[in-house]
């Protein structure tokens, strides 16, 4: 038998696996299809596929079907999956990874509103150090069509009747030095 | 006195200024003192963790590293932000390589964490025994037979914390006994520990107006004349989009929802205004204006 070459390319389970890997998760082959997680879930209506079928093509190496899933970013993060799985999967960090693998690889579908969201969300972390709800309004605020925005509009005024909406953005003190630490754990430009 | 590190999150400065208020008075009749955290940033929701681990992990050792430095643990008001607080510092004390990482990254801002601080979420303070014998000795008439639904959320009770039964997680009972202890009639309910739908209400619209029905729904066939809650976005959520509800479902929910600790106040003889109530966009006459109050029995 001749060895051709000892590298071996790693499998996308691997490859998620190595995505959880802070998370101290367990191997997803772990995984026997009880479909507890799935149950759990109070969105799974609303999932492309349920928990349980993701783990399933994950397993399969069914990669693309897995990256065309809005399941991911279906997840509301309440944890209920995690605490069920008899096996000790934790599904939602399981999401949390695949959301970080979609937008790395750049695989998201450009409709989501999630994406967008959770992008604008930290930008504007990265630039006042506090999150400011108005303006993640762009990601989302045309998704109802006219109607919706108005809508939208109308609980906004009414919010700022309340004094509860804030006009202008709050900012920490000591940003500079925030975005000199974020900068030595990764590039800002890759998230900017 | 104890005396604790207080992050307050985003939106308890603007669209939950009234928890903030409530949480500070509260405090200040049972005798907790409450010091803002120096220059605090925000503990990035679930954002962050969609986007980068480790800038999430970063954001939030800052937070830690600060009351460190001032030598107080923290309290949280928020789930999420308690959540999050919480992960990091369990990840740190337990990974020393991901401490050596962060410390480097908070290097930048003069700071290093060396896991001195422990983190709950602002309940917590107010449940212990000590607290809730205080409560039942300093509590008044104001909100005696109300019948209200403990709306606990998911990340205040998950993930599980170290030594906290499943059962536990999944039927948890201090909120209630902080309500009977405020003289409330806290009402039993399958959904209290289900999710409000969280950001699905900005990423999933249709997804989370389900969820918050089912929600209202499982409250108000309990018998629940308020819903209180323990956390910024399920308060926003089930407040400002109940009108959603009642139009997508043609419902007339028409249910007050007020923070746990604006309840607490009014039972221990704190004004109206200074808790923030009258900022609802679901009005809390229900609460306030009950007809005799004190006497009613439990059912009128």
């Amino acid at each position: 038998m001749v060895v051709t070459s000892t590298a071996r390319t790693i499998s996308f389970r691997e490859e998620v696996e190595n995505l959880l890997h802070a998370e101290e998760g367990v191997s997803l082959v772990r995984c026997v299809q009880c479909a507890t997680c799935s149950a759990a879930c109070p969105a799974v209506e609303f999932m492309d596929h349920t928990p349980r079928e993701l783990i399933g093509l994950i397993n399969a190496g069914m990669k693309d079907e897995v990256m065309a899933s809005n399941t991911f970013w279906t997840c509301a993060s309440c944890y209920a999956c995690s605490e069920k799985c008899p096996e000790g999967i934790r599904p939602a960090d399981l999401m949390y990874a695949l959301t970080r693998y979609s937008l790395w690889k750049d695989t998201f579908n450009r409709d989501w509103v999630a994406p967008e969201f959770s992008r604008r969300f930290t930008r504007t972390i990265l630039r006042t150090g506090k999150s400011y709800e108005p303006g993640y309004a762009p990601a989302f605020i045309f998704e109802g069509g006219f109607p919706g925005m108005v809508r939208e509009m109308r609980m906004a005024v009414r919010l700022l009747g309340k004094g509860r909406l804030p006009l202008i953005p709050s900012r920490i003190k000591r940003i500079r030095n925030l975005r000199a630490m974020v900068a030595r754990v990764l590039p800002l430009d890759g998230i900017e | 006195m104890t005396r604790y590190a207080y992050y307050p999150g985003c939106s308890l400065e603007t669209m939950a200024a009234s928890y903030h208020v409530s949480s500070m008075e509260v405090a200040r009749k049972l005798g907790v003192e409450l010091e803002e955290l120096e220059d605090w940033n925000c503990c990035g929701a679930t954002a962050y963790s969609k986007v980068d681990e480790l800038l999430a992990t970063v954001l939030c050792a800052r937070n830690l590293a600060i009351a460190e430095k001032r030598g107080l643990d923290i309290v949280a008001p928020c789930n999420a932000c308690f959540k999050n607080l919480w992960t990091t510092n369990a990840a740190m004390k337990r990974d020393a390589d991901l401490a050596d990482h962060m410390n480097y990254a908070l290097e930048a801002d003069d700071l290093r964490y060396d896991g001195k601080v422990e983190v709950s979420h602002i309940m917590n303070v107010f449940v212990t025994d000590e607290a809730l014998a205080s409560i039942r000795q300093k509590a008044g008439e104001r909100i005696k037979g109300l019948r209200v639904a403990p709306y606990y959320g998911c990340q205040i009770v998950r993930p599980r914390r170290p030594g906290v039964e499943l059962a536990q997680a999944d039927n948890p009972t201090y909120f209630e006994a902080l309500l009977e202890a405020a003289g409330a009639d806290p009402v039993a309910y399958p959904y209290k520990v289900r999710c409000c739908g969280a950001a699905l209400m900005v990423t999933n619209r249709r997804a989370a107006v389900q969820m918050l029905r089912d929600l209202l729904q499982s409250a108000v066939d309990a018998g629940a004349e308020v819903i209180a809650t323990a956390c910024p976005l399920c308060q926003i959520n089930l407040e400002c989009y109940q009108r959603e509800v009642n139009r997508a479902y043609g419902t007339n929910y028409a249910v007050p929802i007020l923070y746990f600790t604006q309840l607490l106040g009014l039972a221990l003889g704190v004004g109206v205004k200074r808790l923030g109530i009258g900022k609802e966009l679901v009005s809390a006459d229900a609460v306030l204006k009950r007809p005799c109050a004190a006497t009613a029995p439990t059912g009128a």
